[in-house]
């Protein structure tokens, strides 16, 4: 005889906001099949959708659910603020890009409601299974985006990369899972901790194996060097809209299972994670900030660029304390302001039937869009980590955390790198403000762009002067988590 | 007084600057008269400094304090003592002569250009201010996007290659001191206050490290030799406001930070660090010097000579006794109005000829006399005639190296001679001689013009003739500055020493 527990109700309120999103999600497969004439109210229920999974979110009290396995605590808050962020905002700017591509979009929407919901579900993993199923949650409907355009080889490329490599980067995760569970005979991350500073680690070589195949699963999927050699061909084929969200959203999430299984899952053994990410995180930041001086694409370049933040933002996990951790979500914080800045401004270029990519397009922008040459200007500016923008606070507090923690060599690395990678960065200034321009582009500007533009220009400013109130809030979450 | 007049100084020209976005674009007339109204009433702003200033005391005056990131512990705190109110002093009136020498000459772009020029002095306002390393920092770097920006867009032909050597540079070396800092906060407390880490006794290794750690990024700026290669192409390519704001004022931010971090804060690895340090400076008063014989271009001859120059401010900083440092401050000072004035008047003159080759000018003396007795008085200063501002801070900081190291000031008064003959050599060819083609009838100097000169002249005059207007402002601040230099007392004297002598290059 089966025994059910009678559903309790108010268990599930902690994943109210996932729940809500579901529904969203059906509701917009439902209005584009029957209603396909106002489909331009999709992307408004998207976002309202968003922004009220987001309120309910921000809004409620540090629980967890279904014994443990979802965590609804202040460290899954801020990485969903940073998912649902990125997800309403390039929401906002999808009608633009649509305009211009011309794509059949009825289904995009929901594709990204169900992604968004994987991505919140990894913010809450509290346990291995949970998380593997977020993690896929996230990832299927993210191959079918990248290959939205199914008429442009590009695309369908990408998506075919991104499918395999992502494939195979859940193997590995999967794999360095079972060796876990078979060591420990649970996959509830908080006892695996316990279970594993039990364990005398140097003499148990599968509790390594499984922390390397777990690394390297993890690396493949915020792209850190050397697992990084999909991103720049899947973030380059992708519709610019979908890698805009890529760089930011699934990375976001990426980085929240990251911390979740080393931080909180095997803490005891961070004398082995510890260097080895260390290293990666320069190999990281190496590969992407010199691979980025020599493209000629500036999608290709942004997608370089966000091969490199990867490495930054892996700094504070690096430090493996909690200030470091903070710093890793305040960086993603910022990050994602300025780059979606940046790709917001690169799709702005755009024109119908014309993929302007290149950085020759940014020619002489300055003399014919001053406005939209100064809002890139700034975003470059933040990438680049220059104050009073929020980009140097971030690395600042990402810097400082790795010092303390004791990792100056790998700080220095950084910001030599981080030196280089201003050049780049400046080339593109360079094109905009002290070039004439080749042909007179016309741009176009929807309400929703404009919408994105300034929330990314007042983020960007307003966490490089007044970072005070958004760092005690991601401090006092993860205090208190 | 509750009045935050520091905070009204540095966000005054930066709310002016954004205002000028208000006006159209086309409205260039109205632009520039606002934007001298801003620069303007911010020099009127420096003046209760002034009158307000308490000349008896070194503790920070004008004291403001609020915590700014509470989670980082960096704080809103500013101050000025008597070191930095001159700096104050002269940002705000290179400021008003830069746009007035801008006024005819930018004519793309204007609105942008006086924005970046007034978020500039903002920013310049702010590292003289900050009082909390981090602070000093987020100014010190955001100088550097408005300068890129004024060099890159309206500068000469070579002006891209110019500025971005001239922001990686920068960069580079800031992004080092960012990690002495960082290692500072570990070690001095976990604050980044600038009075608190001061006169806490470090281990000398770790003094020795933050030395050239910040040294990276000081020296890049002043510049010392050998990472001044950035100064000539920058100065030479930046229009003629940027130029006069580079010599007037941004390199001598690298001089500034020395007085206000290594030396209070690292005291031993300074002194221990002295000879080397009189060593790089007497290089680049005899190397730029050197140079300087060799240039054909007008504006690259004074950016070498600026080379030469600032070894002698960091020649009386390194001589670490009253008299070096008064006259190193006095000299950054003079070199910042009499610099300043070269490179405006070069402007000027480029405006009417569009060359900056020597060769092709000639005769000027004849065409132009006004200007011709205005480039005369600043090229003698630059010089160092008695009766010129010139004068005292060489004299001093010679006196001040001979007392130190007798063999610096020998070397470094072989650059005085080498100074009088490059410059007096320049005057003889641009302005004597016969006039060559296109000299002639060029016109005269009008009264924007006058107006832009006359005050850099009347201060050169006065400072010449009665330097203790500025030097009183020094007297207390220096002599604390000093106390703290050789007061904790060198970790190890004896067997220090001859390890540094081994380091001479």
């Amino acid at each position: 005889m089966i025994q059910t527990a009678a559903v309790t109700w108010t268990a599930l309120e902690p994943i109210l906001p996932e729940l809500l999103l579901v529904g969203i999600g059906v509701l917009l497969i439902g209005c584009d099949l029957f209603i396909p004439r106002q489909r331009q109210v999709l992307p408004w229920l998207t976002v309202v959708g968003c922004a009220t999974a987001l309120l309910m979110i921000l809004g409620a009290r540090p629980t967890s659910a279904f014994g443990g396995m979802f965590l609804a605590d202040g460290y899954a808050m801020v990485f969903k603020a940073i998912c649902l962020g990125a997800v309403i905002l390039t929401t906002l700017i999808s009608e633009q890009f649509w305009q211009t591509v011309d794509g059949r979009q009825g289904e995009y929407y929901s594709l990204l409601i169900f992604s968004l919901v994987g991505m919140l579900l990894m913010a809450s993993a509290g346990d291995l299974m949970v998380l593997y199923l977020g993690l896929e949650l996230m990832a299927l409907p993210i191959y079918a985006l990248v290959g939205m355009h199914k008429r442009d080889g590009r695309t369908s490329e990408a998506a075919v990369k991104y499918f395999l490599t992502g494939a195979f980067a859940s193997a590995l995760l999967l794999f360095g899972m079972s060796l876990l569970y078979g060591l420990t005979g649970t996959t509830d991350i908080g006892r695996i901790a316990e279970a594993a500073a039990a364990m005398n680690v140097a003499a148990n070589p599968a509790l390594l194996a499984a922390l390397g195949l777990l690394l390297a699963g993890l690396c493949f999927k915020v792209a850190v060097a050397p697992f990084h050699l999909w991103t720049p061909d899947v973030y380059e084929g992708a519709p610019t809209l979908v890698t805009a969200l890529m760089s930011i959203g699934p990375k976001a999430a990426g980085f929240a299972i990251f911390g979740r299984v080393v931080f909180y899952g095997l803490p005891g053994l961070q004398d082995h994670w510890g260097p080895i990410l260390a290293v990666l995180a320069l190999l990281t930041m190496a590969v992407g900030n010199i691979t980025a001086l020599c493209q000629q694409s500036l999608k290709r370049m942004l997608a370089y660029s966000s091969i490199a933040h990867a490495g930054y933002a892996l700094l504070g996990l690096v430090a493996g304390t909690e200030e470091g951790m903070a710093a890793t979500m305040a960086y993603l914080a910022v990050y994602l302001f300025m780059n979606l800045g940046a790709f917001a401004v690169l799709i702005l270029l755009a024109a119908p039937g014309q993929c302007r990519e290149s950085l020759d397009d940014c020619k002489g922008l300055a003399g014919k869009h001053p406005v939209v040459a100064a809002l890139m200007l700034v975003f470059l500016f933040s990438l680049t980590g220059i104050p009073p923008t929020g980009g140097f606070i971030g690395k600042f507090y990402l810097l400082k955390a790795a010092f303390v923690a004791g990792y100056p060599l790998t700080v220095v690395g950084a910001v030599l790198f981080s030196a280089i990678s201003a050049f780049f960065y400046l080339r593109v200034v360079r094109l905009m403000y002290m070039s004439e321009a080749d042909h007179n582009a016309c741009l176009s500007c929807s309400p929703g762009m404009r919408a994105v533009l300034g929330v990314c220009l007042a983020g960007v400013l307003g966490l490089g002067f007044f970072p005070g109130p958004v760092l005690g809030w991601i401090v006092a979450a993860l205090a208190g988590s | 007084m509750s009045m935050p007049l520091l905070s009204i100084l540095i966000f005054f020209p930066i709310l002016g600057g954004l205002s000028l976005l208000c006006v159209p674009r086309q409205q260039t007339a109205t632009i520039r008269t606002l934007a001298l109204l801003v620069s303007l009433v911010e020099l009127c702003l420096t003046l209760p400094l002034v009158l307000l200033f308490d000349k008896s005391t070194h503790v920070m005056q004008f004291v403001e304090q609020h915590a700014w990131i509470p989670a980082l512990r960096i704080n809103y705190s500013l101050g000025i003592d008597g070191i930095s109110i001159l700096f104050l002093l002269l940002t705000a009136l290179i400021i008003v002569v830069s746009v007035l020498v801008s006024w005819e000459a930018i004519t793309g772009k204007v609105q942008e250009f006086f924005v970046a020029m007034l978020l500039l002095e903002g920013a310049m306002m702010g590292v003289f201010c900050a009082t909390d390393f981090i602070l000093f920092y987020v100014f010190w770097e955001a100088m550097l996007i408005p300068m890129f920006l004024i060099i890159g867009i309206w500068g000469g032909p070579n002006r891209i290659y110019a500025t971005v050597k001239f922001f990686l540079y920068t960069l580079v070396g800031s992004l080092l001191m960012l990690v002495g800092i960082i290692l500072l906060y570990q070690y001095g407390g976990r604050t980044f206050d600038i009075l608190k880490l001061a006169g806490q006794a470090y281990p000398l290794k770790l003094q020795l490290i933050l030395f050239w750690a910040f040294f990276a990024a000081f020296a890049v700026k002043v510049p010392m030799w050998p990472v001044h290669t950035w100064l000539p192409d920058a100065h030479t390519e930046a229009p003629a406001a940027g130029s006069v704001i580079l010599a007037g004022v941004l390199i001598k931010m690298g001089a500034y930070g020395f007085l206000r971090f290594s030396l209070p804060i690292l005291p031993d690895a300074t002194q221990l660090m002295m000879q080397p340090m009189l060593a790089l400076s007497v290089i680049a008063i005899v190397y730029g010097a050197i140079i300087c014989l060799a240039q054909t271009d007008l504006k690259r001859l004074i950016a070498y000579s600026s080379v030469s120059h600032m070894g002698f401010v960091t020649l009386g900083l390194f001589a670490l006794n009253q008299r070096g440092l008064e006259g190193s401050i006095l000299q950054m000072i003079n070199h910042g109005l009499v610099t300043g004035a070269l490179f405006l008047a070069v402007g000027m003159i480029y405006e009417r000829t569009h060359t900056r080759e020597i060769a092709a000018y000639g005769g000027l003396a004849s065409t132009m006399p006004v200007f011709a007795g205005f480039f005369l008085l600043f090229t003698l200063a630059a010089v160092g005639l008695p009766g010129t501002n010139g004068f005292v801070g060489e004299f001093l900081i010679l006196l001040g190296g001979f007392e130190s190291r007798p063999w610096s000031a020998v070397i470094a008064a072989s650059g005085l001679i080498l100074g009088a003959w490059y410059m007096l050599w320049l005057y003889q060819r641009v302005f004597f001689n016969e006039v060559k083609e296109g000299m002639q009838g060029l016109a005269p100097l009008d009264l924007r013009e006058i107006a832009t000169l006359a005050p850099m002249a009347i201060l050169i005059l006065w400072i010449g003739l009665y330097p203790n207007a500025l030097l009183g402002f020094l007297h207390v601040s220096v002599g604390h500055l000093l106390d703290q230099v050789h007061g904790v007392g060198l970790a190890g004297t004896g067997t220090a020493l001859p390890s540094a002598l081994a380091q001479l290059p």
